[in-house]
């Protein structure tokens, strides 16, 4: 059986690291009891695959990994016995079953995000912002340098905005997050900084990941189903 | 959720900000407001090394099954963080409240290895807690120190309120109702500590005074004030059924520890008496867990920790009676699940070779002998039952099994060595690839690969070997030098690796482990001169020892060089250790008469361990 688990990240658990995300799992699904499939040689290790690695500082209220399981068990007890174990700030949202095939990996699916952005004390912009953020969506290209390793490149990130709007005081994003177009979004908040004519400040964001989706439309109508909703409840 | 000490900056900026945030599961949280006393319990080194030690965890476990005490955990801040919190005028806090430890009841420090000794002072430093014991206040913590080193705590005798000697199930029971009561009767830190100080175990070192004799060795050492008891007695277990606190559920760090799996204790002490080994000594005497409780604790301890290894602890673990019945349940029993086990310090014979192949790849895997002396005539003045006819032959049934890597371990610079015990190291290592060499092509496994390492023989006390002198720098060096050249004179000199540790980490050790109170005073001037991690060789700095000798006019060599005489009063005889003096120094001489001792089950030999009632003492074969 093949399951989706959707967790949280939250409070001090936001300083542990994707690979240490993953050592934790592997330890809480042996501390639960689930019958979790190895594979084989001298040092089995699960089966499991992580979707879009979360960077060290962020929070999330949507986190996912598939992993497999050598027996069926109902959906439930398995959200029951892994939020059994969990440590402070790391919670079991949901377990759905998933179809097993190879192109229904958690990791391949992964089209895009949503965020919540907001600035940390004393470090917003110092110019009014909010009411700015429809303006600049509005726009039909936003370029930024993008910097890799070997050189310096200008991109235009705008195709790659789904959607970008007050929240609170927050700011909401929907963010392209397939590999070949992932985009943080730090980028796109700097962007924004820069196109009110402010210079972001060190260090000045929070960031929480509220969910990930996969894309079920086309290239030009995107239909965006979070990774959870393409899994089903088993009893 | 609980607030952390550190900021998100500060914590996103440093290196692993996992090491200071708790909230580990089985960490253990409680209501501060509900329990009498606080207990920062800290190891001085980093997170991943500290989180690996089983005593800390032992003790961790088994304060906080005191409804009344709630003991916390934490480590030296790495040097990031450390620069950071001295900027910043950050305190040191305890992982799980996060609250700072200058307003905890006791401040425990656990002394694992003397090059952490300036990582202690770092922990009272940016804890606020003033480094001299004899400047603080009603409000400062106590600090108490336990573990190996604890056997000689004179170097750090200063900076420390009480050293706890020996194994901790036993007093610190006692030692937290004496603290209840003294603070229920509104006593003073003083009244308390002397009613520690007649607790079974506990030194407190302000009690004692030392003067000296003009040669610099110690002319007398005695309490300075009544009803303080002269010896300090050395405390352990019996029952190791009974008495023994098991942990059950062991903290799962986030981040990989250097021990990223349960340890096991199967047994304390050790029944063979290698006359350099200091763990060998202090642990008499040997005492075995029962295999059937062993089956249980680990079956537990995998469940509640989730972890995917298990290792067995002990000093030469072939020597527990029941070994194969419980290697062969845990991996009967678990192998299935993907747990892999891990056994170090066994003898290579039929069985180990028998339960390795069940439980790595050979091919990948490598053979561990530890001779310790390169000839059969240094073995014998160690008194290291190990013999060349042992080693061949284990590893030419493992050569035969399909193993060809082999890792060699020796010692230089042991009592009465000569070059051509050095030169054996290399003849010895020749002979194994021999025998390698000498099974048929077609049945051997490709090259045989044979890694030598030499470390420098370091004197500890309540060994046959505390009197002994060390070798200067340029010796050792000298030493490694004649094992290097003679390998390269050998035939299969291809086929062998050598190499060895850095002579300079291992003179400081040695002084630090023989030494008296006033080398404290080095001690402090190198940690103020900048001396941190001493252990971790990319932060040592000998240089800043150096200086720190010569500004404090404290000298070295007086420490390391000199062989002492057996009438010397030694800085840790106060302490009662189990083994007696006679012995150690009856051994010392048969150590020079080149005469093994028998180990305790083929013969007792007297060493004083029989005092404490229990034990392989009275095993039946006695
Ligand atoms: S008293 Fe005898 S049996 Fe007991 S530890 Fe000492 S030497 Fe071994």
């Amino acid at each position: 059986m093949k399951v989706r688990i959707k967790f949280t990240k939250e409070g001090s658990a936001k300083f542990i690291g994707h690979l240490d995300t993953m050592r934790y799992f592997q330890k809480a699904l042996r501390r639960a009891g689930l019958p979790v499939a190895f594979s084989g040689g001298y040092s089995p290790h699960m089966i499991m695959s992580f979707a879009a690695p979360l960077g060290v500082g962020t929070t999330s209220l949507g986190e996912y990994f598939d992993l497999e399981l050598t027996q069926t068990v109902p959906t439930s007890v398995i959200e029951g016995k892994l939020n059994s174990t969990m440590a402070e700030g790391i919670r079991v949202l949901s377990a759905r079953a998933v179809e097993d095939a190879k192109a229904s990996k958690a990791m391949s699916l992964v089209a895009a995000a949503d965020y919540l952005v907001e600035f940390r004390e004393g470090k917003e912009p110092e110019v009014p912002w909010l009411e700015k953020i429809e303006e600049f969506f509005a726009l039909s290209s936003i370029t930024v340098l993008k910097k890799t390793k070997r050189s310096e490149k200008e991109v235009d990130i705008r195709p790659y905005i789904y959607e970008m709007k007050p929240k609170g005081s927050q700011v909401f994003l929907k963010l392209a997050s397939a590999s070949a177009n992932y985009t943080k979004p730090e980028l796109v908040i700097d962007a924004f900084q820069k196109w009110l004519g402010c210079e972001p400040k060190d260090f000045c964001y929070q960031i929480q990941r509220l969910e990930v989706y996969a894309d079920t439309g086309s290239e030009t109508q995107h239909s965006f189903l979070s990774l959870e909703a393409l899994g089903e409840k088993i009893e | 959720m609980r607030k952390l000490a550190l900021n998100d900056e500060i914590l996103l900026k440093v290196d692993k900000a996992a090491r200071y945030i708790g909230g580990e599961v089985n960490s253990v949280m409680k209501n501060k407001e509900k329990v009498d006393i606080r207990f920062a319990m800290a190891f001085p080194d980093v997170y991943e090394i500290g989180m690996s030690n089983l005593g800390m965890m032992i003790l961790y476990n088994m304060f906080n099954e005191r409804q009344d005490v709630w003991c916390e955990r934490l480590f030296s801040p790495w040097t990031d963080l450390d620069k950071v919190m001295r900027e910043k005028k950050i305190s040191l806090f305890t992982l799980e409240s996060q609250d700072p430890v200058n307003i905890f009841d006791f401040l425990g420090i656990t002394l694992g290895y003397e090059m952490c000794y300036t990582n202690v002072l770092q922990l009272l430093d940016l804890g606020g807690i003033p480094l001299l014991a004899k400047d603080r206040t009603e409000t400062d913590p106590l600090v108490i120190g336990g573990g190996a080193c604890a056997y000689n705590p004179e170097p750090l005798a200063p900076f420390f309120d009480m050293f706890y000697i020996g194994e901790g199930e036993t007093s610190y029971d006692a030692l937290f109702d004496a603290y209840k009561a003294n603070k229920a009767a509104g006593g003073t830190r003083e009244d308390f500590l002397l009613m520690a100080c007649r607790i079974p175990g506990i030194y407190v070192p302000a009690f004692y005074d030392v003067t000296y004799k003009e040669d610099g060795t110690i002319a007398s050492f005695a309490p300075n004030r009544e009803a303080v008891p002269e010896k300090v007695c050395k405390q352990l277990i019996v029952d190791m059924e009974k008495e023994y606190r098991a942990i059950e559920s062991p903290v799962v760090p986030f981040i990989k520890a250097t021990q990223d799996r349960i340890t096991l204790e199967i047994q304390r002490g050790c029944i063979r008496g290698c006359r350099f080994c200091q763990a060998g000594m202090i642990y008499r005497p040997t005492r075995e867990r029962d295999v059937e409780t062993l089956k249980l604790s680990a079956k537990r301890m995998l469940e509640n920790t989730g972890h995917e290894e298990i290792s067995l602890s002990s000093l030469s673990s072939s020597d527990h009676t029941q070994l194969n019945d419980l290697v062969t349940f845990l991996i009967d029993e678990f192998q299935d699940q993907a747990v892999n086990i891990s056994l170090p310090s066994l003898r290579i014979d039929a069985f180990a070779l028998d339960v390795m192949s069940k439980i790595q790849d050979v091919k990948k895997s490598s053979l561990t002998f530890a001779p310790e002396a390169g000839s059969q005539r240094l073995r014998d003045v160690i008194n290291k039952g190990l013999t060349e006819e042992d080693i061949l032959k284990g590893a030419g049934e493992a050569f035969r099994g399909g193993w060809n890597h082999v890792k060699l371990y020796f010692m230089l610079g042991l009592p009465t060595e000569t070059e051509d015990d050095m030169k054996g190291i290399a003849h010895l290592a020749e002979r194994i690839a021999e025998e390698y060499y000498e099974i048929p092509k077609d049945q051997r496994n490709g090259k045989v690969q044979i890694n030598v390492s030499t470390s420098f023989f370091v004197p500890k006390p309540f060994t046959p070997f505390q009197w002994a002198g060390m070798y200067s720098e340029n010796d050792f060096i000298e030493k490694a030098k004649v094992v290097k050249s003679e390998i390269r004179e050998q035939l299969n000199q291809r086929s062998i690796r050598y190499n060895w540790h850095e002579p300079d980490v291992t003179i400081l050790e040695g002084f630090l482990a023989r030494g008296d109170r006033r080398c404290a005073e080095v001690i402090l001037k190198a940690y103020q001169k900048g001396a941190l991690y001493d252990a971790w060789s990319e932060s040592f700095r000998y240089d800043i020892w150096k200086e720190a000798f010569e500004e404090t006019g404290i000298d070295l060599d007086f420490y390391t060089l000199r062989e002492r005489s057996t009438d010397e009063i030694l800085p840790w005889d106060f302490i009662d250790a189990g083994v007696t003096k006679e012995f150690l120094i009856r051994e010392w001489k048969q150590a020079h008469e080149e005469t093994v001792t028998p180990n305790c089950r083929q013969r007792c030999s007297g060493c004083g361990a029989k005092q404490y009632g229990g034990g392989v003492c009275f095993e039946s074969k006695n």
